[in-house]
Parts: structure tokens; C-alpha cells; sequence
């Protein structure tokens, strides 16, 4: 459900609306439903509207947890692999 | 590309993939409800249940706007364009969707109507400024995530002075179907359904925050964990959701913290609430009918309401007899215990909605799990080994 | 020219139902536009067909008829697209691609300055592919029965002895290589798409293959089959073959190139671009002791720089496409149904 994907904010015009940019694609969004986005942002972009702002700080620490339930598991089929 | 490509790593995935059976081997079952149809087509797209240990099963919930919509709101809209008339605006999902007799969107514009495929609202607010003397209909689907959209185009069009520009609105709420869900017969007494758990929404969390999850995970005693929708974003949700399950958690617990706030977009929810209303209750297909899940665009922006802008005949709405989508949708049958599909039924000719959205558990299981086998020739899915 | 005929004023003007009356105003179009930019011995001729000497070898005939919205778009246009496409399915065959025919279908209103566009980008394609436009047909409907212009064309070509190509020749353990990145044309044409347009490099990748086919048979005359993806892209294709062959295809997603910006378009419209439709690319199957040989041929000329082993043709009673995923899975690759609609969920 809801297609919606991260992109970078190159531009803000006066009004309300902004030019996103995905790998070379630009595409001419509104942002009618955030608050405070400058450019060099990620925001969500869904159906033509920024949704929210993408966090860089909380997707490392999701990216963080990720690898961190990998180093775990590696250890624990170490510890297996001992026992067995 | 970023935010992206780093949350389809195949390293990773092994990784979680290990700590996942590491963590799913307790002997029991372990029954996930992936509500939206966002992650239903990531399981799929991605082969995310062949990294699962066996005994972690996802139940596809009823999460695709799509598929949910009931017959009759389809027969509406294609009434909206043949008998009065409007140039009728749709998100391209909708385009195939079969109504009553099979009758579509597509089928629809073959004959004459004028029926246009929009990206945006802006898009549709820019076609009703381009055709000044022609009445223009936006046919609005979707839950919490597609609605701010819709009410920015209202507000928008009372602004600008657009008086040809109305909204078919078929916005309905998600933690309403939720709870619709787990109160049912099949979840509750008959037990035919179990859940275990809930991956709950990312992009509709973006907009309602967590918060709305909190009453049922307390009131149900399950667990729900905010999932996003790349493949890792699901495996380490199922993690979290295995974690809570195993240590008798039932709490409601953020996976896409890179965009879900407890709070959501405040600024979105406040736009909505001053276009839209709750409706007292709204047909599910597939749910029935259930209270306060939907809305309605209020008094003060009725002029740009195409219910009370135009007389939508009283319509006898008939889905194909024997299509399974209703159960399918309240995760109480999987798409091949339906004697269609695959038959009669097939994304070529689809009998129900659930055939027709890439969202739709049919289309998926049809697109990317029928007779699936593994590189080395043996059966990847039980449907394939039968 | 007559002195009291003043030229073709093709820079203002546009079709009306005289052009196709088959009078005055008609032969003056087929005069001052067609045989001014396609002009050829067999066209000045001036006859209803063209007699042809052909060389030897077994004929290849193969038509298409060319409808595009927008008929002007990023890296082409729907003339270079009408021989393109006719000299690829010639070349498929494994022919030398030598004449083609045209027939148009003019929609009254058509600016005059916009089919003398569509005419010259022909003439350049044709000329570029060495092969004439022998002969030709044109009809103007009333406004509204037309988008533009339809462009019919049938292609002409003579295939050498040992040399089998077909669609059913695929067998298991033989290698599928295409010539480079998937889903340009079609990106390209959906960001000109009104109500889609999105700003972006991306060109079509319209041009015309039989040079590479040719340096690609003289290396492996053994092929077993080549085909260009156009309309529903690899995917479509690839059943196609699978069902011919009445064998599967394992597809490795890591192999398959694609350009990130036309990933990132297909991600924004939700498509994929598996589906997405080529005009400058082909498929081809090989014996797997032939496809490095042939993969190095491909890679060393100019259209194929981005060529590559993409999957493995196996055994499969249900003939399907199946694909690992860069992530690890694996997923079926099932025809499309109907054209993809971008979509929003």
C-alpha cells in the first residue's frame, strides 16, 4: 500500500512547491504537507507530495540494528557450531 | 539510490535471516499479519519468505485501498463518467478493477468515456483548470497515507475559486479495520484464523504516528511493530515481532523510526481534519460493513463533494459469485483455497480486486509464487509441490 | 516544377483530405515530401511496386505498424521508430535487412512541418541502415480517427544458409545474454507522458540492430534465438521463447543491467522495468560454450558496449521465468497483463 519513496530536495520555490531528485530524475512535488524542509533534505514523496522528512540519523541506527542482529546470530552459530 | 538500495542488501538479509530462525526456534508457530498490501508485495517481490524458517507464516491482510474498495463505489464512479458526464480523474490502480458484469474503469473509457489517469491531485486540479466548462471528478481512494493529498486539493481549489472540481471520496482509516479484524468471528471464537502478531503500516504511520496502534495492542494483547516496506525493513520487523512474541510482550514498537514519529505528521492530520469528517460507517469488501472506518468530506467544503454535487443512481452491485476475495481479504483463506484462481480467474481477466492490484495477495501469490520451485528444481511453495 | 505551382509550403499547413484524394494536392505530397527526403530509383519510378533484385538466400518478410504518444520524444521519433523497428525484426531473423515499404496513415490536421520531421528522420535511418524505402501508401483520415500519424512498415531481407534462428530453439543449459541496459525507451516516452512528466537524461534507445547481429553471427552462427524486446519488455519476451521452447529461464537480477536512473523512474511510477519496452536492445541464446565468445563480440561493438549474461535456460514443464533476487529470494516473471499503469499503491 502507498507507494512512496525517499528523495532529495534540490529546489524550493516560493511557493509550495519543491523539485525532487532520485538518480537524475526530477521530479516537481508539493510540499503543502510539511514543515520546515530545506534543500539537500530527504523527504518521502508520495502521489506528488512530500510526506514527511526522512531522518538520516535514525535510518543509520535502523541500518545499525540490522547489522548488529547479523553480528548476534553470527555468534551464536559460532558458539553452536563449537558445542556441535 | 539512498534510503533505498541500503534496505535491500542481500548481506544483510542472510544475516537477519539467521537471527531470525535463531529466534524462531521454539518448536511453535509463529502467524504474522502483514496489513498493508506495501508489504505483501515486498514478501513476494523480494523472496522474503524464503529466507523464513518454516514455521514464521505471514497472513496477508487487508491493507490495499484497492481491494478493499466495495463494488459499488467502482459502479458509482463509472456511473460518474458515462451517466453525468465528468471527465473522471483515477490513480492508474484503479483503471482495471472490475465492477458489476465485469464493467471497469478501461472498459469504461473503451466506450466513450472520459475517463484520465493522474500521478497527482495537482494533476486533476490542473485538468479541471484547463476545462473550465466541463465538470471534473476526482475519484479519491486510499487510506491515511493517499488522503492529505486529497484535502490539499480541496482546500486548494476553494482558494483558487474552481467551482468545476469535486471528490469522489472513498478515504478509509486503517487501525478501524484493525480492530475490525481481531474483533471477527474467525480471530476471536472460531480461532480458523490466528494472529500472532501485526506488522504494522509505514507510510500510513508517517501521517497517524504509532500512537493509534497502543489501544488494540493493549485491549488484543498483540504485539505490532511499524515495519518498512523494503525487504529488511520486514525482516527485522518479523524479528522485533518474534522477540515480543517470545517474551510475551504484546507493546507497539517502531522498525521505521527513519520516518514514523510517535506523533505523525501533525501538520497533514490537521489539514485532514478540517476537510474531512467520520462517516458512521463504511462498507469493506471483504470486512462488511464497519463502524467510523472512513470519511466524508465535511459541510463546509461540500460544494466540491461529487456525492452531493451529483444523484448517484440506487445500483444493485453484484462481485463475481464464488470470488473468495472477501475471506481472502480477512486473511481467513489464502488465494489458492479459491476455486477461480488461476482458472477463471487471472490478472488477464481478473474476477476480484485482489487479481487486480500488484497489491492484491491473488495477483501476488499469481505474479510471484505460483509454481515456484527453487534453482535446484524442488517445490519453493506448497502450491508448487501439489 | 511549374512555374505557376508555388513550392510546398511545408513549414506552415497542415494535412487535409485532399492529401489523400489522390489528386494534385496528393501527388505534390508524395512528391515534395516523400520522394524529396526517401527519394530512391524505386520510388522515382513511380510505379505501384517496386520490382526488387534480391541476392541470394531464403527472403525474410516481417511488418509492423508504428503508433507512439508523443510521436516526438527523447532520442527519437515515431520515423526513425517505424524503420528501427521493421530492420530489427528482419535482423532477428538473422537477415540481412535490404528494403522496406511505408505506409502512412495521416490524420487530417497533422501539421505539414511536423510529418516533413517525422519524413526526414526516416530518410537518416534508412540511409544509416542501408536499406531504401522501396515503396509506399498514404491515407489521410478526418480529424479525430487518428493519433497523428500510424506508420506501417514491412522490411525485406535475405538470410544466409546455416542460419536457424527461431523462438523454439532454446534448450536447457543454453546462456541468455541481452545487448545492454533494459527499460530506456520506455522511460523515456512515460516522462513526456502527460500528467507523468518527470525531467530526466534518459533518451530512447531506438536504432537499429543488424550490424551487431551480423558481427554477432559471423562469431556464433550456431544462435539458437534473438529477438528485441519491445512491447512488455525482457519479461514479455522471455515467456514468449520459454513458451516456443516449451522450456524455463532462470534469470540471475544481479546480471540484468539497468540504468539508476531508469531504476529510480520505474521505482516513482511503480513499475518494472523488466516490463518496460526496448527499442534498441536484444536477447539472444546461445550454447553455453558459445556465450563468452559471443558476449565478448556483442560487448566490442558500439550497440552491445553493456551486453551481458543475464540467465540460464532449464529444464521447466510450466516454461516460466524465474528470476533470484538481488536479495536473495526468488520470484516468477509472469507475462504482463495488459499495458502497466503507473500506480500509487
Amino acid at each position: 500500500m502507498c507507494l512512496a519513496l525517499p528523495a532529495r530536495v534540490i529546489s524550493i520555490d516560493d511557493g509550495e512547491m519543491a523539485v525532487v531528485a532520485l538518480e537524475g530524475i526530477k521530479k516537481r512535488i508539493s510540499l503543502a504537507l510539511v514543515e520546515d524542509v530545506s534543500v539537500g533534505d530527504y523527504v518521502l514523496v508520495h502521489v506528488g507530495y512530500a510526506l514527511h522528512k526522512v531522518s538520516e540519523e535514525e535510518a543509520e541506527r535502523t541500518l545499525a540494528l540490522m547489522s548488529k542482529a547479523g553480528v548476534l546470530s553470527a555468534e551464536i552459530e559460532e558458539i553452536e557450531g563449537a558445542e556441535a | 539510490m539512498k534510503y533505498i538500495d541500503e534496505f535491500r542488501s542481500h548481506d544483510l538479509a542472510e544475516k537477519l535471516a539467521t537471527a531470525i530462525t535463531h529466534e524462531a526456534a521454539t518448536g511453535r508457530d509463529y502467524h504474522l499479519m502483514e496489513f498493508c498490501g506495501g508489504h505483501t508485495h515486498a514478501i513476494f517481490r523480494y523472496g522474503v519468505q524464503d529466507l523464513m524458517p518454516p514455521n514464521v507464516h505471514f497472513v496477508h491482510g487487508p491493507g490495499c485501498p484497492v481491494c478493499v474498495l466495495p463494488v459499488r463505489r467502482l459502479d458509482d464512479a463509472v456511473e460518474l463518467a458515462e451517466r453525468h458526464g465528468v471527465i473522471l480523474c483515477t490513480y492508474g490502480d484503479m483503471m482495471r478493477v472490475p465492477g458489476t458484469k465485469q464493467r471497469s474503469l478501461i472498459r469504461a473509457k473503451a466506450d466513450g468515456a472520459d475517463i484520465r489517469m493522474v500521478y497527482s491531485t495537482q494533476d486533476a486540479l490542473k485538468i479541471a483548470r484547463d476545462n473550465p466548462d466541463r465538470e471534473v471528478v476526482f475519484f479519491a481512494i486510499g487510506f491515511e497515507t493517499t488522503t492529505p493529498p486529497t484535502a490539499v486539493a480541496i482546500v486548494q481549489a476553494q482558494r483558487e475559486g474552481i467551482t468545476n472540481f469535486s471528490v469522489f471520496c472513498n478515504h478509509v482509516l486503517t487501525p478501524a479495520a484493525i480492530q475490525h479484524i481481531l474483533q471477527s468471528p474467525e480471530v476471536r471464537e472460531l480461532g480458523t484464523v490466528t494472529i500472532d502478531g501485526f506488522l504494522g503500516p509505514s507510510h500510513v504511520s508517517s501521517v497517524i504516528g504509532s500512537q493509534p496502534y497502543e489501544f488494540f495492542a493493549e485491549e488484543f494483547q498483540k504485539p505490532v511493530v511499524i515495519a518498512g516496506f523494503e525487504p529488511l525493513d520486514v525482516m527485522q520487523s518479523t524479528l522485533m515481532l518474534l522477540r515480543q512474541i517470545n517474551e510475551q510482550r504484546h507493546e507497539v514498537e517502531n522498525e521505521y523510526t527513519r520516518v514514523v514519529k510517535p506523533e505523525g505528521n501533525l501538520k497533514a492530520q490537521a489539514l485532514v481534519g478540517d476537510v474531512f469528517e467520520l462517516r458512521s460507517e463504511f462498507e469493506w469488501r471483504g470486512l462488511g460493513t464497519v463502524p467510523y472506518s472512513a470519511l466524508k468530506i465535511r459541510e463546509s467544503y461540500a460544494a466540491f463533494d461529487a456525492e452531493k454535487r451529483f444523484a448517484l443512481s440506487e445500483k444493485v452491485s453484484r462481485e463475481v459469485k464464488s470470488c473468495e476475495c472477501p475471506a481472502i481479504l480477512r486473511g481467513a483463506k489464502k488465494p489458492t483455497d479459491c476455486k477461480l484462481f488461476g482458472t477463471v480467474c487471472t490478472p488477464d481477466n481478473p474476477m476480484g480486486s485482489c487479481m487486480v492490484s500488484s497489491e492484491g495477495a491473488c495477483a501476488a501469490y499469481w505474479t510471484y509464487g505460483r509454481f515456484r520451485t527453487n534453482a535446484d528444481g524442488t517445490a519453493a511453495t506448497k502450491e508448487a509441490a501439489e | 516544377m511549374n512555374a505557376f505551382e508555388p513550392d510546398f509550403a511545408t513549414s506552415a499547413g497542415a494535412v487535409d483530405m485532399t492529401h489523400g484524394s489522390g489528386g494534385r494536392a496528393m501527388a505534390r505530397l508524395i512528391r515534395d515530401l516523400f520522394h524529396k527526403h526517401l527519394g530512391n530509383p524505386h520510388l522515382a519510378a513511380g510505379n505501384d511496386g517496386a520490382v526488387l533484385t534480391l541476392p541470394p538466400g531464403r527472403v525474410v518478410v516481417s511488418t509492423d505498424g508504428h503508433v507512439i504518444s508523443p510521436l516526438f520524444f527523447p532520442g527519437g521519433d515515431i520515423g526513425c521508430l517505424a524503420v528501427h523497428g521493421t530492420v530489427n525484426d528482419v535482423a532477428m531473423m538473422g537477415a540481412k535487412p535490404l528494403y522496406l515499404t511505408a505506409g502512412f496513415i495521416l490524420e487530417e490536421g497533422l501539421p505539414l512541418a511536423d510529418l516533413e520531421r517525422i519524413i526526414r528522420s526516416m530518410a537518416v535511418a534508412s540511409r544509416e541502415a542501408g536499406v531504401a524505402i522501396a515503396t509506399g501508401d498514404t491515407k489521410v483520415v478526418e480529424k479525430g480517427k487518428g493519433d497523428g500519424v500510424f506508420i506501417t512498415t514491412t522490411g525485406v531481407g535475405v538470410v544466409a544458409d546455416g542460419i536457424e534462428l527461431s523462438g523454439d530453439r532454446a534448450r536447457p543449459g543454453d546462456k541468455v545474454l541481452v545487448s545492454g541496459t533494459l527499460g530506456d525507451h520506455g522511460v523515456a516516452i512515460l516522462s513526456k507522458r502527460q500528467n507523468l512528466e518527470f525531467e530526466t537524461e534518459i533518451c530512447s534507445d531506438t536504432t537499429a540492430l543488424h550490424e551487431l547481429v551480423a558481427a554477432m553471427l559471423a562469431a556464433v552462427p550456431g544462435i539458437r534465438v534473438l529477438r528485441d524486446p519491445t512491447r512488455g519488455g525482457l519479461a514479455a519476451t522471455l515467456n514468449e521463447i520459454a513458451q516456443q521452447s516449451q522450456a524455463g529461464v532462470i534469470l540471475d537480477e544481479r546480471a540484468i543491467p539497468i540504468r539508476p536512473d531508469v531504476a529510480a523512474a520505474c521505482e516513482l511510477l511503480g513499475l518494472d522495468p523488466l516490463y518496460v519496452a526496448n527499442e534498441g536492445k536484444l536477447i539472444a541464446i546461445c550454447a553455453a560454450q558459445d556465450a563468452e565468445r559471443l558476449l565478448d563480440v556483442m560487448r566490442s561493438h558500439p550497440h552491445g558496449k553493456n551486453a551481458a549474461i543475464v540467465g540460464e535456460v532449464v529444464e521447466d514443464k510450466h516454461a516460466m521465468i524465474q528470476m533470484r533476487t538481488k536479495f536473495g529470494g526468488a520470484r516468477v516473471v509472469d507475462w504482463i497483463a495488459g499495458e502497466q499503469l503507473p500506480r500509487i499503491c
